[in-house]
């Protein structure tokens, strides 16, 4: 909500410097909005699906195998494929965190959830193009591996 | 092009149909599927409207020479202090950042700082961090930031490089 407010407080001040160019700014807006929208339209097909075929239920019942490094690896999975909001995806890592679930198969699911977007791909690709999509994600995946082997180490959960 | 787009139309309209369909049949996965739907499409009109009109002002107020300073090829390492900053405060995630790193670009903003600012909104947002460490601890999130960001910072630089020797240039809406 705060965003409309400081947006509409923009167009208030804007407005009152100029109202040419808050007209050209809303114009802009609208049509940077239009150019975008196919694009964020497959992503809410995307994800409706996704959460459709892999609900939370699922994903929290995977986490929690026995062995951490599967554990990992699912999780890496999941958080890749999937989008969840985060007031979503921390109280479930918190329930996760309660049931037993290791600090390292959190970090490596919150991390690929939070930098690794296969469902935020045609919005990023309409933008960036295909190549630093691909680089871009494989990069964020590597980075979340790490983050998962410090967090590991850190907990005492590798050694 | 073209015929792209005629399979994209056709691929929304089938999906929309779909939905329709379900919800009047009561088709349970159909109408599964319809409810994410409309609970996503209802997040992301609370944040893409504010986000694109801020965007436009943006475009018409601040200048080029501005954003170069501070975001460009002299910034230095201030450009990925401002890009880790700005991201911050960032709303709702990538696909909110995806849209600003471009205007940020179109106005000389250099690629190693757009992908800076791109990876810290998806790990840095202030409401998300806390959040955060309410559910998983403090020591968890200060951990995760202070491995991933210096890691986020060294692969945009990389990948900037890369996309600069290969004289990549952004062209948005392909």
């Amino acid at each position: 909500m705060y965003l409309y407010i400081v947006a509409g407080l923009a167009l208030f001040v804007s407005l009152i410097f100029s109202r040419e160019k808050t007209l050209r700014a809303v114009k802009i807006a609208a049509r940077r909005f239009m150019m975008i929208l196919p694009a964020f339209l497959t992503m809410i097909i995307l994800v409706s699906i996704i959460l459709f075929l892999i609900p939370d239920k699922v994903i929290s019942n995977y986490l929690g195998a026995d062995n951490k490094f599967t554990g990992v690896a699912i999780a890496s999975f999941f958080g890749s494929i999937t989008l969840l909001p985060g007031f979503i995806a921390f109280p479930l890592a918190g329930i996760l965190l309660d049931k037993g679930v290791a600090y390292m198969v959190l970090a490596a699911f919150t991390t690929t959830l939070m930098m690794v977007g296969i469902l935020t791909a045609p919005v990023e690709k309409a933008y960036f193009g295909i190549r630093v999509t691909v680089i871009r994600n494989v990069m964020s995946l590597f980075i979340a591996l790490v983050v998962t082997v410090v967090i590991g180490l850190a907990f005492g959960e590798i050694f | 092009m073209k015929r792209n787009d005629i399979i994209k139309i056709a691929g929304i309209s089938g999906y929309v149909l779909f939905l329709i369909v379900s919800l009047l049949l009561g088709f349970g996965p159909g109408e599964k599927i319809a409810h994410n739907s409309a609970s996503f499409s209802a997040e992301m009109l609370k944040l893409l409207p504010g986000a694109f009109i801020l965007i436009g002002l943006f475009e018409v107020w601040v200048k080029r020479e501005t954003i170069e300073r501070h975001f460009g090829e002299e910034s230095g390492a201030r450009g990925y202090l401002w890009a880790i900053l700005l991201s911050g405060t960032t709303l709702g995630g990538l696909y909110v950042g995806f849209p600003v790193a471009y205007s940020l670009y179109s106005k000389g903003a250099k690629l190693s700082v757009i992908f800076t600012y791109i990876g810290a909104v998806a790990i840095c947002r202030v409401p998300m961090t806390i959040f955060e460490a309410s559910f998983l601890g403090v020591k968890f999130t200060a951990i995760r930031l202070l491995v991933s960001i210096p890691l986020v910072i060294v692969t945009s630089m990389l990948l900037g490089d890369y996309l600069t020797r290969r004289n990549y240039r952004i062209i948005a809406g392909k």
